[in-house]
């Protein structure tokens, strides 16, 4: 990645035109080509020092839901628990941290209330408690990583 | 997904992959769904405003711009104190995502999450202090858990 590249990272984090040539705009400001800037993106992006290009949706405000859950898994079970959760569609993220509450999942659902039924589910399979934490309010404004 | 109608339904089924790296992405996509592209940006401009769309952009996989050490720091924090700690936290260049989440006494006494990025993880744990400083007596205690393996990553399907 170079100068260039940090540049079109960092001006498309503040957001990318809905427009009929928004690559033509972006590469304006920054005074690139449009072609320029497609290849330099798309390279980016075919590279995964972009994880995603496009627009961000709001789970919730589709419709769905997602929560943060915690476990205490005993480390003799740990494996044999991680492919039970993994198994569940329901279940995007997955890691292992370095605490009591050893495993830390997200779930995402097309419905709202099916949250604490996949967390039933989670459980029964399991045989361990599961903590549910959704979000209850929102602080952070935007990855602000400087590129 | 109710409160979506069927046109805005595949709009999101079209793009939550990415926008096409052509010239008109807006017409490639409005073309693939079969409607104008005029009526595609008039949708997304819709969303965008409702918040069903947070943004049109790019997103750094911050691993590749070599912030490779992360934390998630927690925080017990007395409930008046929240509201108007919270934003001040969240607002903060290095943290990523910042909720307030229910306590779940006696293992889980934290009610506020900051993710917390840096380049090495002395300078996460700098960052955390810095976190620690600015919340000041209103916090009750923290810790900083960090991933020691990823599981499972697929993304979300909505």
């Amino acid at each position: 990645m170079d100068a260039t590249d940090r540049r079109l990272v960092n001006a498309l984090q503040g957001g990318f035109p809905v427009a009929e040539r928004p690559f033509a705009e972006i590469g304006a400001e920054l005074g690139l080509s449009e072609q320029e800037t497609i290849a330099r993106l798309a390279t980016l992006r075919g590279l995964g020092t972009l994880s995603r290009f496009g627009p961000m949706f709001d789970a919730e405000r589709l419709g769905g839901a997602v929560t943060l859950c915690a476990m205490q898994v005993p480390e003799e079970r740990f494996d044999e628990v991680t492919d039970i959760v993994n198994a569940f569609d329901e279940v995007a993220h997955n890691y292992a941290r370095n605490h009591e509450l050893n495993m830390w999942f997200v779930l995402a659902v097309g419905d709202p209330g099916q949250i604490d039924k996949v967390v039933a589910r989670i459980e029964e399979a399991t045989g361990l408690v599961v903590l549910n934490l959704p979000k209850l309010d929102e602080y952070f404004l935007e990855l602000k990583l400087s590129a | 997904m109710s409160s979506l109608d069927p046109i805005d339904r595949r709009i999101v089924e079209a793009t939550q992959a990415g926008l096409p790296f052509e010239a008109r992405p807006y017409h490639a996509v409005a073309e693939k769904i079969g409607i104008e592209a005029d009526e595609l940006m008039a949708r997304l401009r819709r969303m965008l405003e409702k918040g069903v769309i947070r943004r049109i952009g790019a997103v750094p996989n911050h691993y590749a711009l070599g912030w490779t050490a992360n934390g998630m720091s927690v925080w017990d924090v007395e409930d008046d104190a929240l509201p108007a700690l919270g934003p001040e936290v969240g607002g903060l260049p290095f943290v990523s995502h910042c909720y307030r989440r229910p306590r779940k006494p006696p293992l889980w006494p934290y009610n506020l999450f900051a993710m917390v990025h840096g380049r090495q993880a002395d300078e996460v744990t700098a960052k955390v202090e810095q976190i620690a400083r600015l919340l000041g007596p209103a916090s009750r205690r923290h810790d900083v858990l960090t991933s020691t393996r990823i599981l499972k990553k697929t993304g979300l399907r909505l």
